[in-house]
C-alpha cells in the first residue's frame, strides 16, 4: 500500500430479500485515494470483500442518475460525493429512502415509473400539423421558459428527500410534477389542461407542505419545490375558476 | 392518464391559509405591538386608543368588522392548515380527526365571530 492510501469505515446498508429478515448494516475497511468518489468506495467492497454487494450505478459522471443512496442520511448521488470529504469519520450508504428495497442499495422504482408515465411526459400538440407546414417555432423566450425543467435525470433524490411522499407513497412527487410542468411550459404544447385532472387530484400538487428540501438535494438544479407550487396556484385557479370556463375545466 | 382520479378540495383550505398567511404577516407584527404592548404600557399611542367607547364603534362600523373578522378567521384559518400539516410530518397521520379539529374549530370559531360582529349592530 502506498503512503498516500488512507483507510475509511464505510457502514453498508445490507438487504438480501431471501435470506434477510430485515435490512442490517455491515461495516468495510476501505483504502482509497483523494480522488475516489463513494460510488467507487462501493465498488472496492464489491470487488475486494463481498462480489454480492448490490447497486445501481453507470456513467460515474452525475448524468444517467444512477447511483443515488442515502449518504449519512442525505440522498446523493454516490459518483459525485467524494470519500475525502468523510474521512476520518464513518461513512454510512443506504438505499434511497421511502422506496421499498429490492436488494442492498437498489430500490424498486416501479410506482415512480408508473408516475412518469401517468404525467403523459411528451409533447400533445396544441393543433396538428402537417409536413407542408413545417417545423414548430420557438423563440428563445418560449425556450426558456421550459428548459430548466427539462434537465431531470430521474434520479428520484427528491422523493427520498420528500417527506410528504414518504408518508404517502401515491403522491406524483417532485420530479414527475416538475417535468408535467416542463410539458405544460412547452409552446409547443396543449395538453396542459388535460394533466390538470392528475395536478388538481388528491395524488397531485396538494400533497406538498412546501418544505422544499427537494430542490436542495437536486443534482441538476432543476427546482421541482417551484414547479409544484407554481402548479398549486394553477390548480386552486382552476378549482375556483372552472364554473366560469366555457369548457368547463377538467372534470 | 390514470383513471379514477378524484379532485382534491384543498384548494378551499389552500386558499384560507394563503390569504391567513398573507394576512398574519401583514398585520400581525403591528396587532401584537398595539394590542400587547404599546396600549397596556402606555406607549407612543394615546391613552384611550383602546377605550371601550373607540373598540365599539370600530366594531359597529362596516369596514371594522370586516378587518376584525378577518384577522379573527383567516389567522384561524391559516394555523389550522399550519398545525394540520404539522401533526402530518411529525408522524401523528391526520385522519378524519384531525382535520375535524383543526379545520372544524377554525370554522366554529369563524361562524361565532361573525354572529357576535353582527349582534353588535352597525
Amino acid at each position: 500500500m502506498s503512503e498516500n492510501l488512507k483507510i475509511i469505515e464505510i457502514e453498508v446498508l445490507r438487504y438480501h430479500p431471501e435470506s434477510d429478515r430485515e435490512p442490517h448494516l455491515e461495516v468495510y475497511k476501505v483504502p482509497f485515494t483523494d480522488d475516489m468518489s463513494v460510488l467507487q468506495g462501493a465498488q472496492y467492497i464489491k470487488d475486494n470483500f463481498d462480489g454480492s454487494l448490490t447497486f445501481r450505478w453507470s456513467c460515474r459522471m452525475a448524468i444517467c442518475g444512477s447511483c443515488g443512496m442515502m449518504i449519512n442520511g442525505i440522498p446523493k448521488l454516490s459518483c459525485e460525493t467524494f470519500l475525502r470529504d468523510y474521512h476520518p469519520n464513518r461513512i454510512r450508504i443506504e438505499a434511497l429512502a421511502h422506496f421499498p428495497i429490492e436488494k442492498d442499495l437498489v430500490v424498486d422504482l416501479s410506482g415512480f415509473i408508473e408516475k412518469l408515465e401517468s404525467i403523459q411526459p411528451y409533447i400533445i400538440p396544441k393543433e396538428p400539423r402537417s409536413l407542408e407546414q413545417g417545423e414548430y417555432l420557438q423563440s428563445p423566450q418560449q425556450f426558456n421558459d421550459y428548459i430548466q425543467f427539462t434537465s431531470c435525470i430521474n434520479c428520484t433524490l427528491c422523493y427520498a428527500a420528500c417527506p410528504q411522499f414518504g408518508l404517502n407513497p401515491d403522491f406524483i412527487g417532485p420530479a414527475a410534477i416538475a417535468l408535467l410542468h416542463r410539458y405544460n411550459m412547452d409552446s409547443r404544447d396543449g395538453a396542459a389542461e388535460e394533466r390538470m385532472e392528475l395536478v388538481a387530484s388528491e395524488e397531485g400538487v396538494f400533497n406538498c407542505s412546501a418544505v422544499g428540501y427537494c430542490s436542495v438535494v437536486c443534482p441538476k438544479h432543476v427546482d421541482p419545490a417551484n414547479a409544484v407550487n407554481i402548479n398549486k396556484t394553477n390548480a386552486a385557479k382552476d378549482y375556483f375558476l372552472r364554473f366560469l370556463s366555457p369548457k368547463g375545466g377538467s372534470k | 392518464m390514470k383513471s379514477g382520479l378524484k379532485r382534491s378540495n384543498a384548494p378551499i383550505f389552500w386558499g384560507l391559509f394563503g390569504a391567513g398567511g398573507m394576512f398574519s404577516a401583514l398585520f400581525g407584527p403591528m396587532l401584537v405591538f398595539i394590542t400587547g404592548i404599546a396600549v397596556p404600557l402606555g406607549l407612543m399611542l394615546p391613552a384611550n386608543t383602546m377605550s371601550y367607547a373607540k373598540m365599539m364603534a370600530f366594531a359597529q362600523n362596516i369596514i371594522g368588522k370586516g378587518f376584525i373578522l378577518a384577522v379573527i378567521a383567516l389567522f384561524l384559518w391559516f394555523a389550522a392548515h399550519r398545525i394540520f400539516h404539522s401533526l402530518h410530518e411529525i408522524g401523528i397521520h391526520a385522519g378524519v380527526g384531525a382535520k375535524l379539529l383543526c379545520y372544524g374549530s377554525a370554522f366554529i370559531a369563524t361562524v361565532i365571530s361573525a354572529v357576535v360582529l353582527l349582534s353588535l349592530g352597525f
